[in-house]
Formats: C-alpha cells, structure tokens, sequence
C-alpha cells in the first residue's frame, strides 16, 4: 500500500457566514486507490469536493494535486484549470448536458485535446490541420467509454432522455473522457437499485486498477462504501472524525456514534 | 359530463371574458383610447374615442367566450398537439424543403413577378435571416440571450459608411473591416458583462444596445448626429459601377456585360451579394457546430457548471460567441449601409434588437431552418398587410401569437445532433 500521494490536503477550512462547513481538515488520497469520505448529512462532504473542483475558494488550508512528483496547488487555480490539471468530477444532482446525445456529452469532455489539434478553431475552418483524424480518434475513445458503461445502443439519444441510471453511467464516462488522474464521484450510488449498485462497484474497481488513478468518493451506500474502498475518511460537523481502512473505520467507536447517536446512558 | 360542470360553465366564461375585456381596456385606455391632434394653433389636443376602446374589448371578450365554448365541445389535446403529425411531416422531408428554398432564392431575381418591390423586399428579408442567423450563434447555440444586437449592426454600419467615405475603399475591403470592428466592440462590450447569466445579461445588453445608439445620436463631428452620414458610396460590380454614365475612364456595369442600362442591376446584384453573405453565415455555422469550440457553445448552453468541471473556459468560449455573433451583425451592417446609402441612429433602434431576437426565438432557437421561416413571416407580414396601414402591427402580433399557439416550442424546436455513432 505504497502508492504515493496523489493529492494531499492539508488544514482546509470553509465558513459560510457564520456557518463553519469545513473546519481543519487534512487527508490524503493516493494513486490507484478508492478514497471515500463518509459522513451524515450536513457533514460538509460536498463542500470539500467544490472547494477542491474550484466553485468555492477556502480561505484557509492548500489543496495540492501530485502530478509526476510536482506539485499544484488546488487553490489557487480557476475551476476550469483545475480540470485541466486532472481532476474530474461528477455531481451529485447529474449534470449533463439534456439535449446533447450521449456521444456529444462525451466528445464535449475531450475539448481541450479537440482544440489544440483543430488549431484552435480557425486552423480547421481554413483547412491548414487535419482535424477529421482527431475527431474520429475521440469519438472511438467516446465509443469506448459508451460499451464500457453498457450504453453503445444509446449513443446518439439525448443525454436527458436517458434512464436515471443509464445518466449517472454517462456523467462518470464523461468525466473519465477528460483523462483525469484524480477522479471525483459525488453521491454515485444514489437513486440506483442493487443490481446497478453493485455494477457500479465493478465499474470504479476496474477504473482503479485499469488506468491507475485515485479516486475520491461521496457515498452513503454503505455496501458502495465498504465494498470498493480502500481508504475512508469521516467527516462529522465539518471535522474529520476518523481515516483510516475500512476494518479499522467500521469499528471506531466515535464513526458508530456519529452514525447511530450516543448509546442511552440507562 | 356532469350537470354539475355544464352549469359551472356560464358563471366561469362570464368571469373570464370580463377579465379579458378588462385587460384589453386597461392596455388600450390610453394607447388607442386617446389621440393627439394638431389643434390648428399649434397646440396638441387630444381626442378621446371610447368606443374604439369598447370594441376591442367586447371583440376580446367574445372571442375568449368563443375560445372557451371550442375547448369545451372538443377538450381533447390543444392545438400544438393536433399540429404534430403535420409538423413531423414537414420534418421528414425537409431535406428537399431546403434544396426547394434554396433554388427558389437563386431564381428569385428571373422570375417574372419579380420587379423592382419584390426584390427589394426579398432583400430586406435576407438581411434579417442573416442578422438570425448570426444571432442564433449567441442566443440559439450559446444561450446568451442578448438584447443589443442591433449594437453590432450599426457598428457595421458606421464602419462601412465612415471608411467608405473617408478614405474611399471600396465595398469588398470595407466587409471584412466592418466585420472585425464590429467583432472588436463585441469582445470589449463582452468582457465585462459575460459574467452575468440570464436576466442580468439581457438586461445590461439592452443597456449597451442603447449607449451605442445614444452615442451615435450625439457624436456629431463623426456620425452626423440624428442627422446621419448621407452619400455612402453604393457598391459597384468589382468596380465596375452600376451608373447610366460612367465617370470618365471608366467602364460602368451595363457596358461591361454589352445590356443596356437598367437600374434594377444593381438591386439585383445586392440581392445576390446579401444572399451570398447569408449562406456563407449559415455555411460557417454549420461547421462551427462541428467543431470543438462550436459544440462548447453548445455545452454552455446546456450547463455552464459543467462545462468547468471539463476544463472549458467559460469566459473565453462565451466571448468567442459573443464576438462571432457581432462580426456577422457588422458585416449585415455595412451591406445595410451600402444598400440604403444613407443611415441614421434612427434605424437601429431596440425594435430592430426585438425583432431579430423574435425571429431566432420563433423559429425555435438554434434552429437555421426555422429562422428563415420566421424572418419570411415577420417581415413579409407586415410588408404585405401595408394596406392596412396602423393595423398592421396588429397583424404582426397576431402572426406571433399564432406561432406561439401552434409551434410553443419554436417553428422548428428539433435539434439535429452534430455527431452520430450509428449512421
């Protein structure tokens, strides 16, 4: 369990008026690893992964994204650069784009790659890049991503049109589409049946271990939680309560409190 | 249905049609109710004509009892539903539909009803499916809805006339200049106010609109002022002018080609040039939709938010839009300037913004079709029913509220997707 750091963040703090949503919270998540922060509602959970996708800006703490030993630094960039950096997210009311089909979704992620080989648009109207090679490469990318959340058929309905679940598929594909090193899910498992949970499961293992990257997930399926990840955060009133393994989180009586209440002193 | 329903009908339709009549007075009282005069000294009088008011009231009132009765005996689906098949129809077959429109507007000018008004009314028309058409670009593909379009037209326009005039370049190099001018005040109008969204935008791009206009009024040295710049040079065939006697040492169209002089050349040839500037629009867009920066318009259309989250700048891909959208408004401009060879502040008024908007809205947003039919409807509408001289807007309206009822979601409300995996 070598794997090096991927991203560490270290004393982040997050007030809203007088509201302190996240208060002095350090973890780290690594490399081919599922990291999971848990917590109850209010917790502060989704405000840590908007502060480190760069909707909100914490005035305290750093964020820092290890990429091939450098460092950057979360809080400091733009939203947009933060994705262009590696880091991919999805959300946790789905959003994708309703009247675009499912493959426009996922050849709108690969933008950045699209846009350096269209010559920046005006290179591909006057004809001086062969930009035809480049789209037919991301849509085979895209077409790829589609089989491999069983949605290939679907490919060319409105993202809108699509089945709840068939969508949460889609936003993940869309996010991996953006060739991400750190890959946030907000909340994936909610609203699916068992059977969709637990392909959900195969789909993050596989991701893990097939593209070596880390990825940071909200989830309150707790069979989501307990079955794939390798590393679990606990956040309670915007601290962090626990971290550690699974085994060891489970059996932390201060996670069992937060969960289930203070035992009855009678 | 239950006695109980039928006998609450009477009580409801009165109620209802006493609520319509009373909106029509209210919006009628003083617009239609009261008119001024010249008194003959001088002064305004006003002269009051109720009973214009009373009609229009009673009118609405009645059609609203109509309407109901019509509902009631048939309470199936509403008109837009009974229209669908039809509208599917159309659809399929719009692929000829288009190579039908395009042919049509190619032998437009051969025609034999096609004199001097037709053409120039086609004309106009096609200066505002191409004002559609680059709106479309803002407000259809990247969902800025932007209320001062007309901002970038006259910015063309100026552009056009004062380069024309002042150091005498001819048409051909004014265009692209206009273009980027008016794309220039598009990124400097765009860079401040893009970070607002929806409503805020509509309202500061009217704002905008109107300053450009306002400075146009008042910047007399350089614009004339209400005034105007009168004497912008006409176009010419590659410089061959369209004039019955050629200056000395030059040859004018009609020598060129051996006809004899007829003044309609020239409008046919204006014709063709707004014709030739409206599909290369048309064509750019199309290939815009396929391109990556294209499908981010689209993209911010649908979701900023997530749009970041995919490493697509936000600012830089709406101020793209924004700046496209004005280049074609300014090149849309100069051939206004060109055509009418005189232009004041009074031709770009909030009207104009209204009424492109209206067309792009109508035709169904982002729809390239559907802005030709709108811009067909909303200005050969008014053309034609000219006879009926103050009513016509009336009949604007009604033509506006018909394309609500029958098409709500715009004439032609399908997007057709820009990539497909299977054929």
């Amino acid at each position: 369990m070598a794997e090096p750091a991927l991203l560490t963040v270290e004393r982040l703090a997050m007030r809203f008026g007088g509201i302190v949503a996240i208060d002095d919270l350090s973890f780290v998540a690594a490399n081919r690893q599922i990291t999971a922060i848990i917590g109850p509602n209010g917790a502060g959970k989704t405000t840590v992964f908007n502060c480190l996708t760069g909707f909100y800006k914490p005035p305290i703490g750093r964020m820092t994204l290890w990429r091939e030993g450098q460092p950057l630094y979360l809080e400091r960039l733009d939203g947009f650069r933060i994705a262009r950096a590696g880091v991919a997210r999805t959300f946790q009311n789905i959003r994708l784009f309703p009247r675009m089909t499912a493959l426009e979704n996922l050849i709108v992620a690969q933008h950045n790659r699209l846009m350096r080989a269209s010559g920046y648009t005006l290179g591909a109207l006057l004809g001086l890049v062969p930009y035809a090679a480049a789209e037919s490469g991301a849509i085979d990318r895209a077409r790829g991503w589609l089989r491999r959340v069983g949605l290939e058929a679907e490919a060319d309905q409105f993202a809108g049109n699509l089945p709840y679940g068939a969508q949460r598929r889609l936003e993940i594909a869309r996010a991996m589409c953006t060739e991400p090193a750190l890959l946030c899910l907000d909340e994936p498992a909610a609203g699916l049946n068992p059977r969709e949970s637990a392909e959900l499961n195969r789909l993050l293992t596989a991701i893990r271990d097939e593209f070596g990257i880390g990825i940071l997930l909200i989830e309150h399926d707790m069979s989501v939680v307990m079955g794939i990840s390798d590393h679990i955060v606990v956040l309670e009133y915007g601290r962090k309560i626990a971290d550690g393994p699974p085994a060891a989180v489970r059996s932390d009586p201060r996670v069992i409190k937060a969960y289930l209440g203070e035992e009855d002193a009678a | 249905m239950s006695a109980a329903a039928a006998d609450d009908f009477l009580p409801r339709a009165a109620k209802e049609a006493a609520a319509t009549a009373l909106m029509v007075f209210v919006l009628g009282v003083l617009i239609v109710g009261a008119r001024t005069f010249d008194d003959g000294g001088g002064h305004l009088a006003i002269e009051w004509r109720m009973q214009v008011v009373a009609m229009g009231a009673a009118l609405a009132a009645l059609g609203r009892v109509g309407i109901l009765f019509w509902r009631r005996h048939d309470p199936g689906p509403g008109l837009a539903e009974k229209w669908r098949p039809a509208a599917a129809a159309l659809d399929r077959r719009m692929g000829w539909l288009i190579w039908l429109g395009l042919g049509f507007a190619l032998a437009l000018p051969a025609l034999p009803f096609a004199d001097r008004y037709v053409v120039d009314t086609a004309i106009q028309v096609l200066i505002y499916v191409m004002l559609g058409w680059g709106l479309n670009v803002v407000v259809g593909l990247a969902g800025l809805l932007d209320l001062g379009y007309v901002a970038f037209y006259a910015v063309g326009a100026y552009s056009y006339a004062l380069l024309a005039k002042t150091f005498g370049f001819s048409f051909w190099i004014c265009l692209p200049l206009a273009g980027i001018l008016a794309a220039f005040t598009g990124v400097l109008l765009g860079f401040p106010v893009l970070r607002l969204r929806g409503d805020y935008l509509a309202i500061v791009t009217l704002g905008f609109g109107e300053i450009i206009r306002i400075v146009l009024t008042n910047w007399v040295d350089l614009t004339g002022g209400p005034n105007g710049l009168s004497g912008i040079p006409r176009p010419s065939f590659f410089g061959f002018p369209f004039t019955a006697n050629p200056p000395e040492g030059s040859t004018s169209f009609h020598e060129l080609v051996g006809l004899d002089f007829n003044p309609m050349h020239r409008i046919v040839f204006l014709y063709f040039v707004i014709l030739a500037l409206a599909l290369v629009t048309n064509y750019f867009t199309q290939r815009m939709r396929r391109l990556p920066l294209g499908r981010a318009w689209e993209a911010l259309r649908e979701d900023e938010i997530a749009c970041t989250a995919l490493g697509i700048n936000p600012t830089n891909t709406k101020l793209s839009a924004f700046a496209i959208g004005a280049m074609f408004g300014g090149f849309a401009g100069a051939f206004f300037a060109t055509r009418q060879g005189f232009i004041s502040p009074e031709s770009f008024s909030f009207f104009e913004s209204a009424l492109i908007l209206a067309i792009v809205v109508l035709g169904g947003m982002g729809s390239q079709v559907g802005v030709v039919v709108a811009a067909l409807v909303l200005v050969v509408l008014p053309e034609w029913f000219r006879a009926f001289a103050e009513y016509r807007m009336l009949v604007f309206g009604a033509g506006m509220v018909l394309i609500m009822v029958l098409r709500p979601h715009g004439l032609v409300a399908d997007r057709a997707p820009t990539v497909r995996l299977h054929g």
